[in-house]
């Protein structure tokens, strides 16, 4: 089962390490890490994603919780959230066919073309995870992916809720 | 006014005087020289000078172990501080405060390669409580206080510091400010159970059948020892103690069930196997107590009791969680259960201890001792207790002997015994056994060892003549790695790979050559005199060395992937 994790920690040289090793420490599963200051220059936030069943999330959520420099710790998944990814994707824009056709999956999924080179696009998109898993493939059909960034995902959960000290 | 400066050396040694630190135990070196610079101008803290940092940690750990009070090391960078990664490892695994001091190459360095320069905080990331990067020199004394405060409370551990060599020199001063009371707002260790989860677990108490207490390093540690004796003589119940919490009950307490777990006595096994109700107080369920965790203690509700939230549900699931201070915790339970008028069940109790007598009457923890034959290494401990009447401190290297000290000799009071039950490392006992020593020069201090053990941190011979700290080494020489060994009679069809000791010194010379006083003993007559011996000899290491059986085994013993309570009681014969 996917979670996401939302950590407010200090600021401090070395805490985003200590949340990476305790990760690879303890064999818990990471597939996107993401990290910046808060607007409280304090404070750093990180999201985590990761797989594992509800012993290894609960264990995950202890433990972070453990290390002295993290203030709060949210799951995400198990409540109303929202989450978005970044994408920026640089594809092949070679004949005119190729050239419309990535214009137009870019606007169904309401992406933007950022930047123009001789014989390629870069495109950007934001959205979840499952919406840029869905454009990349819909791209793919349509022309050759020469590079792709993805930033991971962040997260908050809905409403009234939130995440400071 | 002028505000009086201090450099970086001065101020780590103000700020260790400030928190009432008596002892550094260290070893100096180029990045460090003006913090020992500094140490040689006062006279308020003592340092030792071991012979290897490893030794330098087990010492500052022995001291605590045996005291309650963190322990202090000093190391120079690079080498220095990664000899202290194993003595850093022994204490983060049995949750001991320790705060240890690593020299670093000047900032201006960090990162270069230079020389003596390793990333000793990313060294000990995994194994540490926390760690400080000092980078600023005015930042000193309070990360120093930060430190203290971080290894002493919640679950205690080790702490690293790391101190550049440009904070200490002389040519940079800052004033000195000290929070000796620091507050962390990321750090708020949850000391108090829930009172909902203290009603349940009360409640779950009260009506258990077949109530069994097992308690751990948590009780000793927090110096809860008399709080537990109350709870167990209130309930009536058994009370079985994990290798880190001997001592915690009196040894010699008739609720007493024994140690369980891989070499535990049966009647502590099979009394968690069969209880409706296990209350585990500061314990944390680790594979050496459980064996197989699918087939452990089944019917059993379990109330777990720990500081440490990670610890509740991580191997074996706890029905009633309650995270808190174990003395706390114990406080809250006995004020509930007389807040609920409890009053033991008699009837259910009688039956549970009449069960429990018939596990007793097993004799799991026995042996068989032949007049004319090698003496068996249960007899050495057994003489050993008797000669201090049960009252020493022993410090217990890793390997048989370790669990023949554990069995048979019953610890009274808890700190007695002082052994690396989570990391197992052998070279801890002698330098344990002196940081003891170091506390309590009046009491007599037991290294238990083995030939093999002994080997690893040997050269603190030459530290304890220094410092004239006339420990007690005893070592179950059996000319082999005995557990290993063991465990290849047992599983690998006898094939003794790399488990003898081919070449052994003569211990005996080796102990005079440092200036030492040793004892060879070889046969059973000459047992229990020449022990007394070397426990009559003050004011002087005694190395006493006995020749013991090389085939004897440890038993009882978990059958490997069972439950908690199949064992082998003796070669081939199972309970």
């Amino acid at each position: 089962m996917r979670h996401i994790l939302a950590i407010l920690l200090e600021n401090e040289a070395g805490a985003l390490s200590r949340i990476v090793g305790l990760f690879s420490q303890r064999a818990f599963n990471i597939e996107s890490l993401t990290v910046a200051p808060t607007d409280d220059n304090s404070l750093s936030r990180i999201t985590i994603s990761t797989i594992g069943d509800d012993k290894v999330l609960e264990q995950i959520v202890k433990q972070v919780n453990k290390l002295v420099d993290v203030i709060k710790i949210s799951e995400l998944i198990d409540r109303k959230h929202v989450e978005r990814e970044l994408l920026l994707v640089k594809v092949a824009a070679v004949n005119d066919k190729a050239r419309t056709e990535v214009k137009r999956v870019t606007d169904i999924f309401r992406g933007s073309i950022i930047d123009i080179g001789k014989q390629v696009y870069t495109i950007e998109l934001t959205g979840n995870s499952d919406k840029l898993n869905a454009f990349i493939e819909v791209l793919s059909n349509e022309t050759e992916i020469i590079e792709s960034a993805r930033s991971g995902c962040v997260g908050m959960a809905r409403g009234d809720k939130s995440l400071r000290i | 006014m002028t505000t009086e400066l201090f450099t970086g050396a001065e101020m780590v040694v103000k700020a260790l005087s400030a928190l009432k630190v008596k002892y550094i135990f260290g070893y100096p070196g180029g990045s460090v020289l003006d913090l020992y610079d500094a140490i040689f101008q006062q006279d308020e803290i003592e340092h030792i000078l071991v012979r290897h940092e490893q030794a330098a940690t087990h010492m500052a750990d022995g001291y605590t172990r045996a005291t309650g009070e963190v322990g202090v090391v000093l190391a120079t960078s690079g080498p220095g501080a990664t000899n202290c990664v194993t003595g850093i490892a022994t204490a983060y695994m049995d949750s001991i405060p320790m705060v240890v001091l690593a020299g670093q190459v000047p900032t201006t360095l960090i990162g270069n390669d230079a020389f003596q320069e390793t990333d000793i905080v990313g060294c000990t990331r995994p194994i540490i409580k926390h760690s400080f990067n000092c980078r600023d020199l005015a930042d000193i004394p309070n990360v120093i206080a930060k430190a203290f405060y971080i290894a002493s409370t919640g679950r205690p551990g080790p702490v690293v510091v790391e101190l550049p060599k440009d904070l200490l020199i002389p040519q940079n001063k800052a004033p000195f400010a000290i929070e000796t009371n620091p507050t962390i707002r990321s750090y708020n260790p949850n000391i108090k159970g829930h009172p909902k989860q203290i009603r349940k677990a009360a409640k779950a108490i009260s009506e258990a059948k077949k109530l069994v207490v097992y308690s751990g390093g948590g009780v000793v540690i927090a110096n809860a020892s008399e709080l537990l004796t109350t709870l167990v003589e209130t309930l009536k119940a058994p009370v079985t103690n994990t290798l880190m919490g001997l001592g915690g009950i009196s040894g010699t307490h008739d609720n007493f069930i024994g140690m369980l777990g891989m070499h535990g006595s049966l009647e502590a096994n099979k009394a968690m196997a069969n209880a409706d109700v296990i209350l585990a107080l500061g314990v944390r369920f680790d594979d050496r107590v459980t064996n197989n965790v699918e087939k452990f203690c089944p019917n059993a509700n379990i109330i777990h009791v720990d500081i440490d939230p990670t610890s509740i549900s991580k191997t074996i699931n706890a029905h009633i969680p309650v995270v808190g201070l174990v003395d706390i915790v114990m406080q809250q339970l006995l004020d509930e259960l007389s807040a609920i008028n409890f009053i033991p069940d008699e009837i259910a109790l009688k039956d549970w201890w009449h069960q429990i007598n018939t596990w007793r009457d097993v004799k799991s923890v026995s042996y068989k001792q032949v007049e004319g034959e090698k003496i068996k290494p249960q007899r050495v401990i057994e003489a050993m207790y008797r000669i201090t009447n049960g009252e020493a401190y022993v410090a217990s290297d890793v390997g048989q002997h370790q669990m023949f000290a554990a069995q048979y000799y019953p610890f009274d009071k808890p700190r007695q015994w002082i052994n690396s039950g989570g990391a197992g490392t052998m070279g801890f006992g002698l330098p344990a056994a002196m940081g003891a020593k170091l506390a309590f020069p009046d009491k007599h201090v037991i290294c238990i060892t083995g030939d093999g053990s002994i080997q690893m941190n040997i050269q603190e011979l030459s530290t304890c003549k220094q410092y004239n700290l006339p420990v007690v080494i005893i070592t179950l020489n059996n000319r082999s790695l005995g557990m290993v060994r063991q465990w290849q009679d047992m599983v690998y069809d006898g094939r003794h790979a790399s488990s003898y000791m081919e070449s052994l010194p003569d211990f005996i010379k080796v102990a005079e050559a440092y200036g030492h006083v040793g004892i060879q003993i070889d046969t059973l007559d000459e047992l229990e005199p020449k022990l007394k011996e070397a426990f009559s000899i003050k004011n002087q290491l005694v190395f006493v060395d006995v020749l013991v059986d090389e085939k004897e085994h440890v038993y009882p013993m978990h059958i490997r992937q069972g439950g908690i309570d199949d064992m082998w009681i003796s070669k081939g014969v199972k309970a």
